[in-house]
């Protein structure tokens, strides 16, 4: 997996934005648009999302990955007011969920994901004054980016041995010897991590 | 042991094990949302609430939702760690946002209510509760919000109840006997380090 995960690189004004400025714009545009829960304003800002796509510089690829994961809710939405026989209602609720989806999905393709990181990690500073370190929140989240392939290649390894020996129907004989490997992975990289003196 | 008082040993903070223990879970998390995770019958299912259980019931609380916090916190910053290649900002504010949120709440449920059987687990507490913080908590977030997304509190009733439920049963018992086991193989100290009860109630 690329650490790229859903950014596409791109100079358009919103790629230059900083990332807390178009979470909040989002948040609040989004809750705007839920409050006021007004058919025409909806369909307008579903609309005014979709526009934005060709202006940042994304493609019609982009705007399809960002709602096709929506498909199934928006048929499933229909076919109830379809029985119930509420069609304005219908069309609002999808308008809505269409906005949300399109805003948030403008959000996460245009900006990268350690910048997205950054921002948690500034927005975990205030929290020293609870007890919490901001570094550790900077050194478990590189921690799981590192444990990823660690886990995969694991869990692939006794998946693809438990398939051989032909074992069917308890799958938890497959799972327990998986986390018991990983966790002691797990404590081997923390001791190595209190060697190097991180305690 | 009947009759020799036992120091009673409270515990503090994190160690760098703890955050190591924190960072696997969160990727094992990742690793059970993909499709092909476990091979049972023909439909593929994915596992992400079994994850979503596993961690408290085998970490305890703090670290359990700690890595489901984690694992989140990368999705939101846009891995595709979801079923199906899923990230960014977009599951967050979808219909189905709820029961991400929820999986936190859930995960600090499941945490506490696992900590009373301790250091024995067993099967059917441990499937209670699975049910109580990963089934009931997680819908009582979820299901209002997709009501709202949805536009219709019975729909998002009937979509919960048909869709989610069995399967989620059946994680919960699932991941009941995968913590009992690895509670026999391999126990794990609690987390953070040890401090003396009474000391700190001194100091």
């Amino acid at each position: 997996m690329s650490m790229l995960g859903l950014y596409v690189p791109g100079d358009s004004v919103l790629h230059r934005l900083p990332v807390g400025a178009k979470l909040l714009v989002l948040l609040s545009a989004v809750t705007a648009v839920v409050a006021f829960a007004d058919l025409w304003s909806a369909l307008g800002a579903a609309l005014a999302a979709l526009l934005l796509y060709p202006l940042c510089g994304f493609t019609f690829r982009h705007v399809w990955r960002v709602l096709r994961p929506l498909l199934p809710f928006l048929a499933v939405i229909a076919l109830f007011q379809a029985l119930v026989g509420d069609g304005a209602t219908a069309v609002r609720v999808c308008a809505q969920l269409a906005m949300a989806v399109l805003l948030s999905g403008l959000v996460t393709l245009s900006t990268r994901v350690s910048e997205m990181l950054g921002l948690f990690e500034r927005l975990a500073r205030p929290l020293r004054y609870a007890g919490v370190r901001p570094d550790r929140v900077a050194l478990v989240l590189a921690l799981t980016i590192r444990c990823l392939p660690l886990a995969a290649s694991a869990w692939q390894a006794s998946r693809e041995a438990y398939v051989a020996r032909g074992l069917r129907g308890r799958p938890h004989l497959m799972v327990v010897p998986v986390i018991i490997g990983l966790i002691r992975s797990a404590e081997a990289m923390g001791e190595a991590l209190a060697a190097r003196g991180i305690d | 042991m009947p009759g020799i008082p036992t120091p009673r040993v409270r515990h503090r903070g994190l160690t760098v094990r703890d955050i190591a223990l924190i960072g696997m879970f969160a990727a094992l998390l990742a690793v059970l949302s993909m499709p092909f995770a476990i091979p049972v019958g023909p439909v593929p299912i994915t596992l992400q609430t079994l994850g979503v259980m596993l961690a408290p019931s085998i970490l305890g609380a703090k670290r359990g939702t700690l890595a489901v916090l984690t694992f989140l916190a990368l999705t939101l910053a846009g891995l595709p760690l979801l079923p199906g290649g899923r990230g960014g900002v977009m599951p967050f504010l979808g219909p189905t946002g709820g029961y991400l949120l929820g999986w936190v709440v859930g995960a600090l449920a499941i945490g506490l209510l696992t900590r009373f059987m301790l250091p024995r687990y067993r099967f059917w507490i441990g499937f209670g509760s699975n049910v109580l913080g990963g089934v009931v908590v997680i819908y009582l977030i979820g299901v209002p919000w997709s009501a709202i997304a949805l536009g219709d509190g019975m729909l998002a009733t009937i979509m919960s109840t048909f869709a989610f439920l069995p399967g989620d049963l059946i994680k919960a018992a699932l991941a009941a006997a995968i913590a009992a086991a690895v509670h026999r193989a391999y126990p794990i100290p609690p987390a953070g380090r040890p401090v003396a009860a009474n000391a700190a109630d001194s100091a």
